[in-house]
C-alpha cells in the first residue's frame, strides 16, 4: 500500500494515471455501446463481445502486414467485422434470438470459444501490438504525456456515440431497431423486417467492436485469450450505466478505465485483470442485494 | 420391478468393466483416469446447469481450489509450504509412502470441504443472481481465481507448484490414481442419484422451471441452491488433489483453473449427453473423451476450434442432447413413463 | 370484533407517473370468501402483488394475522401462509403433476432434514387426493407443461391447496376455463373454503361467478376503492355499474 503514498506525494503521477485510464476507458465505451445495443434490441448478452474486439485488433494487424498504414485500417477493421458479425448472425444467432436465455448464453459462449481458438490457431498464442505511427505529446515540462493515438481514440468514441444516437433516432433502420427493441412482435406485425433488424444490430455491434479492437492493438496489446476481459468490462459498464443511456456509458467507461489504472498501480500490475473480475462480482452482487431490499431482482 | 433389476445389472456390468479396465489395458490407464475425471466434471456441472437451470461457467474454480488446498495440506503436514514452493523444481522434498498416503487422505477431504464452504460463501451473494448475471458472474469468478493463484507467492504464483510426487513402493502410479478417481465418481454418482430421487431433486427442478413460482410457494430456494452448488463444489474439490498429484505439477492457468479447456469441457459434455438427466453427463463425457483421445490428434491443433463449433452446434440444433434424443426416439425404453391411469378413487 | 386475517390499510403504489393503487384499504376476515372486482387496469393485480411482496409499496400497511408484512419478501410471506395464484398460470412445466404437487407441501413443516428426504407417502396420497379434487387425477403423470391452459389453472389451484395456506389470493380463477366447467370451479372454491378452511380473496371478471361466491365484494376503479359491500348491494351500486360500462 506504499503506492498510495506515492500517489499522494506525486499528484502529477496520479493525474497521469487518471488520464491514461480515461483514454483507455474511451475504447472500452465503444465495446459497451455495442453490447448495450445487442442486449437491448435482441435480449442477448453477447459473451463473444471480447472476441469481436480482439478480432478487430487482428484485422488491423493483418491489414498492416499487407502494407496499409495502421491509421488507415481504423475505418477498415469495422467493415471487416461488420461482415464477420453478419455472417455469424446468419449462421447461428438468428436461430437463437427468439429462444430462451439458456440457449443464447450457451451459444454465444460457444462462439466465444470458437473464435478465441481460431485466432490462436491462425495467429499463435503470442501477444501482439501495432505501432500507430503517431507520436506522444508532453505537457507541463514533460510531467504529463499524452499519446496522440489515445486522444484520437476519445475523438472516435465521441463520434461513434453521436453517430449511433443520430442513427437510432433519425434513420429508417434506426427507428426499426428501436421499435423492435420495444416489442418485436408488434414491430413484425407492423411490417418491420425484424430479421434484418437483428442482423444489422448484430453486425453493427461487431463493427463497433472492430473499431475498439483496432484502437486497442495500437495502444495496448492483444492476444487470442485476452477477449474475455473485454466482455466483462463491457458488461460492467453497461450494468452500471443502464441500457440505452449513451452519455452514462461513456462516463462509466471513463470511470472503469481510471479505476483500473489506479488499482493496477496500487495493487501491482499483476492484479489489474483480477481487479476487473473482482469488481464485476462485487458490483453485480452488491446491486442485487440493494434491489433485494426493494423486493426486486437484477434482471 | 424389472427396471430396477436392469439397473443393478447395468451397474454391476459397468463396475466389473471399470475394475478390470486398468488390468486389461494397462497402457491406457492415464487416459482412463481422465475419463473418470471428465465424467465427474460433467456430472457436477449438470447439478447446476442441467437440474437447476443455473449456467455456471466458473465451476472449475472449485476444482482448482481443491487441487491447491490438497497440495498445501499434503506438503504442510511435513514441511514449510512457503519454503517448499519458493524452491520449486530445485530440490523437491521427497515423501515416504506413508507420508504421501496420509497427506492425500487428509488433503482430499479438507479440499472437498474447503471447496464446499467456499461455494456456500460465494453462493450467499452469487446465487441471488439470475440468468445472464449468474453466467457472467461465475465466468468472472473462474478467471479471478486463476489470476489470484497466478499472483500469490505462497502457492508458487505463476510458476506453479509441484505437489508431493508419488513415492516408490505403492505399486503402479497410474493404477493408484485410476482407482481414486473411479471411487470419487462412484461416490458422486450415487450421491446425486440419491439426491435427485427425493425432495432435493424436485426442488431444484422446480427452481429450473420457474424460480419465481417456487418462491411464491414459499420454497426455501436459497437453501437448495446453496446445497446444490456445495455438493458440486465438494466433489470437484475432492478430485482436485489426486489429479494434481497424478499430473505432478500444478499450473494456475493450465491445470488448476483451466477455464479454457476443462472449464469448457464440463459444459460441452453435459449438454452433449443431455442436460438434467443422471446418465446424460456420463454418456456425454464418455463419448467426448473417447473421440478426443481417438481422433483429435488428426485435427492437428484445430480440436479446440472444433470444440467451440461443437458447443454451438449442440446448443442450436441438438439442445436435448443424446439422452433427450433417445427419449424422443425410444420413449418406451428411455422416456418419461405414463402408467396406465385407472379411474380415480372417487370417479 | 377480532382483527381480520388480512388488513390492508391505505396502500398506494405508483409506477413512474402512473398511480396503480391510491389509498386502498380492505380487510379479509378469517374463514370468508372476499371478492375483488373492477374494470381492466383498475389496479387489482397490482394490489395482489403488493400484498404478497412482489414489489414494494409506496405507503400504507399490509398486515397478515396482525403482523406487518409490507417489507417482507415473497418467500417469507408465503411461508406465513399467504399464497397467491397467477393470472397467467405458473406451474413447473417439465415436472409431472404429482411432482408439482409433491414439491408444494407446506414449507412451514420443512426442516433441513426434509430437504434430502424422499417424498413422504402421506404427501403423495394427499397430492393424489387433491388432484382428484380438481379433476386432474387421470393426468397426474403427465408433464404439467403439456396440460391445457385450463388444466394448468386447476393444477395451480391444487398446488396452492397442497401448501395449506391460511389465505389464498386467486387471480381470475375462471378466466380461460371452459364455461361449462365454471360451475365446477365455483363449487370447488366453496368446498376449499368450507372443508379445508382456506380463506379466499378472489379477483374475478365473471360477475355471475363472483356474486355467487363472495360474501363481501370490493370494487376498484382507477386505482381507488369505489365501493364495497355484500354482492346484492354491489350489483345495484350505480357507481360500480358506471365504472364497468365506462361512464366516467
Amino acid at each position: 500500500m506504499d503506492n498510495i503514498q506515492i500517489l499522494i506525494d506525486a499528484p502529477s503521477l496520479a493525474l497521469q494515471l487518471a488520464i491514461d485510464g480515461i483514454l483507455i476507458g474511451a475504447i472500452l465505451a465503444l465495446a459497451a455501446f455495442g453490447m448495450a445495443l445487442v442486449w437491448g434490441v435482441m435480449n442477448i448478452i453477447n459473451i463473444a463481445q471480447g472476441e469481436f474486439v480482439i478480432m478487430g485488433g487482428y484485422a488491423t494487424l493483418t491489414l498492416t502486414g499487407l502494407g496499409i498504414p495502421p491509421l488507415l485500417t481504423l475505418p477498415l477493421a469495422p467493415v471487416v467485422m461488420f461482415v464477420v458479425g453478419w455472417i455469424i448472425y446468419r449462421i447461428v444467432i438468428f436461430r437463437v434470438v427468439d429462444r430462451d436465455l439458456f440457449i443464447s448464453i450457451l451459444a454465444t459462449f460457444g462462439i466465444s470459444i470458437l473464435l478465441q481458438q481460431l485466432i490462436n490457431q491462425i495467429y499463435g498464442p503470442d501477444i501482439q501490438a501495432v505501432q500507430s505511427g503517431l507520436t506522444t505529446r508532453f505537457f507541463f515540462d514533460d510531467a504529463l504525456r499524452l499519446p496522440e493515438i489515445r486522444m484520437l481514440a476519445v475523438g472516435i468514441v465521441i463520434v461513434f456515440g453521436l453517430g449511433l444516437a443520430v442513427f437510432l433516432k433519425s434513420t429508417r433502420m434506426g427507428r426499426a431497431i428501436r421499435a423492435t427493441s420495444q416489442n418485436p412482435r408488434a414491430a413484425r406485425i407492423m411490417g418491420v423486417d425484424t430479421d434484418k433488424v437483428y442482423a444489422t444490430t448484430y453486425a453493427l455491434n461487431a463493427a463497433i467492436c472492430g473499431a475498439a479492437g483496432s484502437l486497442i492493438v495500437m495502444t495496448l496489446v492483444i492476444g487470442p485469450f485476452s477477449g474475455i476481459v473485454y466482455t466483462v468490462r463491457s458488461f460492467l459498464i453497461v450494468i452500471v450505466a443502464g441500457l440505452g443511456n449513451i452519455p452514462a456509458v461513456i462516463v462509466a467507461a471513463f470511470g472503469l478505465g481510471a479505476a483500473e489504472n489506479y488499482a493496477g498501480f496500487i495493487l501491482g500490475a499483476e492484479f489489474q485483470v483480477a481487479f476487473v473480475f473482482g469488481l464485476l462480482v462485487v458490483i453485480i452482487v452488491g446491486r442485487n442485494l440493494l434491489l433485494g431490499r426493494q423486493r426486486k431482482y437484477l434482471k | 420391478m424389472t427396471r430396477v433389476r436392469n439397473d443393478y445389472v447395468l451397474y454391476g456390468a459397468i463396475g466389473v468393466a471399470a475394475i478390470a479396465a486398468p488390468f486389461v489395458f494397462p497402457s491406457f490407464q492415464i487416459q482412463l483416469s481422465f475419463l473418470w475425471l471428465m465424467i465427474l466434471f460433467a456430472m457436477t456441472w449438470d447439478i447446476m446447469g442441467g437440474q437447476m437451470g443455473y449456467n455456471s461457467f466458473g465451476n472449475i474454480l472449485y476444482f482448482g481450489v481443491g487441487m491447491y488446498v490438497s497440495a498445501v495440506v499434503q506438503v504442510g503436514l511435513f514441511y514449510d509450504v512457503a519454503a517448499y514452493t519458493s524452491a520449486a523444481g530445485a530440490n523437491i522434498q521427497s515423501f515416504t509412502p506413508s507420508q504421501f498416503l496420509w497427506g492425500l487422505a487428509l488433503g482430499m477431504p479438507v479440499a472437498g470441504l474447503a471447496a464446499a464452504v467456499l461455494a456456500a460463501v460465494l453462493g450467499a451473494g452469487m446465487l441471488g443472481l439470475r440468468g445472464h448475471y449468474f453466467a457472467i458472474g461465475t465466468l468472472g469468478l473462474g478467471i479471478l481465481a486463476a489470476e489470484l493463484a497466478g499472483a500469490w507467492d505462497y502457492i508458487g504464483a505463476g510458476s506453479g507448484m509441484v505437489p508431493p510426487l508419488f513415492p516408490d513402493g505403492l505399486g503402479s502410479r497410474p493404477r493408484f490414481f485410476y482407482f481414486v478417481l473411479f471411487g470419487i465418481v462412484v461416490a458422486a454418482f450415487f450421491t446425486l442419484r440419491w439426491l435427485y430421487s427425493g425432495r432435493f431433486g424436485l426442488a431444484i427442478n422446480a427452481i429450473r422451471d420457474d424460480e419465481d413460482k417456487a418462491e411464491a410457494m414459499g420454497l426455501h430456494t436459497r437453501r437448495y441452491k446453496t446445497v446444490a452448488w456445495g455438493v458440486s463444489a465438494f466433489f470437484l474439490g475432492l478430485a482436485g488433489g489426486p489429479v494434481g498429484a497424478m499430473i505432478g505439477f500444478i499450473d494456475p492457468r493450465d491445470t488448476a483453473f483451466a477455464g479454457t479447456t476443462w472449464g469448457v469441457f464440463m459444459v460441452l459434455m453435459a449438454i452433449l449427453g443431455g442436460k438434467g438427466t443422471i446418465w446424460g453427463p456420463v454418456i456425454g463425457a464418455t463419448i467426448f473423451h473417447v473421440t478426443q483421445e481417438l481422433f483429435w490428434t488428426f485435427l492437428l491443433g484445430w480440436q479446440r476450434v472444433a470444440m467451440g463449433a461443437l458447443i454451438v452446434l449442440i446448443v442450436v440444433f441438438f439442445p436435448q442432447g443424446i439422452m433427450g434424443w433417445l427419449r424422443e426416439r425410444m420413449p418406451e425404453r428411455f422416456g418419461h413413463r405414463v402408467e396406465d391411469s385407472p379411474a380415480g378413487p372417487g370417479d | 370484533m377480532a382483527e381480520a386475517l388480512l388488513e390492508v390499510t391505505n396502500v398506494s403504489k405508483s409506477f413512474g407517473g402512473v398511480i396503480a393503487n391510491d389509498d386502498v384499504s380492505l380487510s379479509v376476515p378469517e374463514g370468508r370468501i372476499v371478492g375483488l372486482i373492477g374494470p381492466n387496469g383498475s389496479g387489482k393485480t397490482t394490489l395482489f402483488n403488493s400484498i404478497v411482496g412482489f414489489h414494494p409499496i409506496d405507503s400504507g400497511s399490509v398486515k397478515f394475522e396482525g403482523r406487518e408484512v409490507s417489507r417482507m419478501r415473497v418467500p417469507q410471506i408465503a411461508r406465513l401462509g399467504l399464497l397467491r395464484t397467477f393470472q397467467q398460470t405458473r406451474v413447473y412445466g417439465r415436472m409431472t403433476c404429482v411432482q408439482n404437487m409433491q414439491i408444494s407441501t407446506p414449507p412451514r413443516e420443512e426442516g433441513l432434514r426434509d430437504m434430502f428426504a424422499k417424498a413422504r407417502s402421506g404427501a403423495t396420497e394427499k397430492a393424489e387426493a387433491l388432484l382428484e379434487f380438481v379433476g386432474l387425477y387421470q393426468k397426474r403423470l403427465l408433464f404439467a407443461g403439456d396440460l391445457s391452459f385450463g388444466q394448468q389453472k386447476l393444477l395451480e389451484f391444487a398446488m396452492a391447496l397442497m401448501n395449506e395456506p391460511k389465505l389464498l389470493l386467486l387471480d381470475e380463477p375462471t378466466a380461460g376455463i371452459n364455461p361449462t366447467l365454471i360451475n365446477g370451479i365455483i363449487d370447488r372454491l366453496k368446498r376449499a373454503n368450507a372443508d379445508l378452511g382456506v380463506t379466499l380473496l378472489i379477483i374475478e371478471h365473471n360477475m355471475r361467478a363472483i356474486m355467487n361466491l363472495a360474501e363481501h365484494i370490493y370494487c376498484l376503479a382507477h386505482g381507488q376503492l369505489l365501493a364495497q359491500g355484500p354482492p346484492a348491494e354491489i350489483k345495484d351500486n350505480q357507481r360500480v355499474i358506471d365504472a364497468y360500462l365506462g361512464a366516467h
